[in-house]
């Protein structure tokens, strides 16, 4: 059977949060998605408020805790990623973005990411698209056209009644499921020491 | 007075110890007092020539363009410190080979070589300060190929006598001499620094220079992958084993005689330090970097224990000067420095170091090399001229 491992990030701050319930549940269809391509997966959920300290030193001192470097080493070398904020003021979370922040901007090159969000009201949905996107567009990840956005109702019988919550994220994992099953980054072997290939000792060569 | 060693000459030679200086001007974050300009530059001339009184080998000082940093002329301290000690090595931390002219750091520093009686070299960094390239009229995007291509320059204006050149980053130049010529022929020794790009170590490794790690701004294991590589490649290049590369190591250290001591006394200055203040505790941050607050006995064993993961190494240099420390408490420390934990390291370090290891470079020893080299040189042309003679005879 083939395997694969994807990361979940949540960036919600309570606990138990919303933001951490969207994403298992993303998760949980995602992981039930692959098993009907034949694809093993391991999932790695990480509450970001467990490293908010370290993210914030790691923004001061420019590198990360051993914890902190875990987590990032957990997100860089997953098939996919799964990455769930919730709203405030208009966008993501500081930490949610503090976090992509310490990230280095080539670590996710390729990788499938799955957007995910959640608000108090459904008026916040398009930050999907004018926020998280763009981040990952700008990280050259591969983002599923499908991102899943949670306002307070959608919990309750109040939400979307004809495309449901559940409907969308079936939707959005099944995209992104698709992506994961063909992803080879869990086992690439990275070489922190390897040059751009036009590099050579003496000059010669120019960034573009 | 500097302790009596076992062997002080041999010991002397194979490791450098000394201190180098960001020059930063930090308030006193206790008495609240704020140096200026002037009262900072004296205070690391002062600490300048107490390294020497102390024993110390090497002072290496910053290179800035940005206030809170006083320290925009490195060549012009060294100068001046050149005229006042008698015995300490006068190097840089670093000189920006991105932003400068490779001219005019070929001419200065040879000017100070000569100045010093070959008590120098230099150390070249890139700098991390964005408007620093747009203010000298570079790209920081262009960073290394800076790095890359004006060192190359540099290297051929202090080894050949007339220079044609033409690349990127610099007018061309055509027939251009660059004077002094470096004292006895023999180039300034040049390592190069960087705390985690691989194409600097590679670089280093290319020519056989030295690769000097600041060690203090990341945690060890990466320190020790970074100075592994440079080791593997100085040997793929042919300069010798992976061994025999030459490398120095950054550290800082804050010492008391009770370890609580200096805990207590350091932590106020720890917590608005530049660059890490307001971040990580104390704790943490000895815990992930070679920081060690402490008494000299934790200084010296944390010392040693560089050698485990560095291998053994010819350069080990200090930031004892930052975060607004008074003058009086860094002598203090420098007195700690020279007195209680180099003499030990020296012994320490002497122990178990394969012969094959080569000494700390200087020019005593750079001339020696050069003029071996030339010995073996005339050697082969004189065989090769036999042969001819033989060949012609038969």
């Amino acid at each position: 059977m083939t395997k694969r491992r994807i990361a979940v990030v949540s960036a919600g701050l309570a606990k138990p949060s919303s933001t951490r319930m969207l994403a298992d549940r993303i998760s949980t269809a995602t992981v039930a998605r692959l098993a009907e391509l034949g694809v093993e997966v391991t999932v790695d959920t990480i509450e970001l408020r467990d490293t908010a300290v370290d993210v914030t030193n790691n923004l001061l001192t420019g590198f990360p805790s051993p914890k902190l470097e875990e987590t990032i080493e957990t997100v860089a070398t997953a098939d996919g990623l799964i990455a769930v904020t919730p709203v405030f003021t208009t966008s993501y979370n500081g930490l949610f973005k503090s976090f992509f922040d310490v990230l280095d901007p080539q670590s996710l090159n390729g990788a499938p990411v799955l957007i995910g969000a959640t608000a108090g009201t459904p008026r916040h949905s398009l930050v999907l698209d004018y926020a998280l996107r763009p981040l990952f567009t700008y990280l050259h990840a591969v983002v599923v056209p499908t991102g899943v956005f949670a306002a307070s109702a959608d919990w309750g019988d109040a939400g979307d009644r004809v495309a449901t919550l559940q409907s969308r994220v079936e939707r959005a994992a099944a995209e992104f499921a698709s992506l994961v099953a063909v992803s080879d980054r869990s086992s690439q072997v990275r070489d922190p020491f390897e040059l751009d290939s036009g590099f050579s000792p003496t000059g010669s060569y120019m960034i573009d | 007075m500097t302790q009596a060693t076992t062997q002080p000459q041999d010991t002397r030679k194979a490791m450098q110890f000394g201190i180098f200086s960001v020059g930063d001007i930090t308030r006193n974050p206790v008495t609240g007092e704020e140096p200026t300009d002037a009262s900072r530059l004296q205070d690391v001339l002062r600490i300048a020539q107490h390294a020497e009184e102390v024993g110390l080998d090497v002072f290496a000082m910053g290179e800035h363009h940005n206030p809170p940093f006083m320290p925009s002329s490195p060549v012009a301290i060294n100068s001046w410190l050149a005229a006042k000690t008698e015995r300490l090595i006068l190097s840089t931390a670093t000189t920006l080979i991105t932003t400068n002219d490779p001219v005019r750091i070929a001419e200065e520093y040879a000017m100070l070589q000569h100045l010093s009686g070959g008590r120098m070299d230099l150390t070249l960094g890139r700098g991390n300060t964005g408007p620093v390239y747009p203010w000298f009229g570079e790209d920081i995007r262009q960073g290394i190929p800076l790095a890359l291509e004006k060192y190359a320059l540099l290297r051929r204006l202090w080894r050949e006598e007339f220079v044609d050149w033409s690349g990127q980053f610099r007018t061309p130049l055509q027939g251009f001499q660059s004077t002094p010529r470096p004292l006895d022929g023999v180039p300034p020794f040049v390592w190069h620094g960087s705390i985690r790009s691989p194409e600097i170590a590679e670089q280093a490794a290319y020519y056989g220079d030295g690769f000097f790690s600041n060690h203090i701004f990341w945690p060890a294991e990466h320190t020790a992958k970074m100075i592994g590589y440079y080791r593997q490649r100085f040997e793929h290049y042919g300069h010798g084993t992976a061994a025999q590369a030459i490398v120095g190591l950054g550290g800082q250290a804050f010492m008391r005689k009770n370890s609580q001591d200096a805990v207590n006394e350091f932590r106020p200055y720890f917590n608005e330090a530049p660059v890490y203040g307001n971040g990580p505790s104390l704790e943490d941050f000895t815990a992930q970097t070679p920081l060690t607050v402490g008494s000299p006995q934790q200084v010296i064993d944390r010392t040693l224990g560089f050698r485990e993961y560095a291998g053994d190494y010819q350069r080990q240099l200090w930031l004892m000067d930052h975060a607004g420390l008074p003058l009086k408490t860094v002598l203090e420390q420098l007195d700690l420095l020279g007195g209680e934990v180099v003499p030990v390291l020296r012994k320490e370090f002497a122990k178990n170091r394969p012969a094959g290891v080569p000494d700390a470079p200087t020019h005593d020893n750079l001339k020696a090399a050069a003029a071996a080299a030339a010995l073996v040189e005339k050697a082969a042309e004189k065989s090769a001229e036999d042969v001819e003679l033989m060949e012609v005879g038969s």
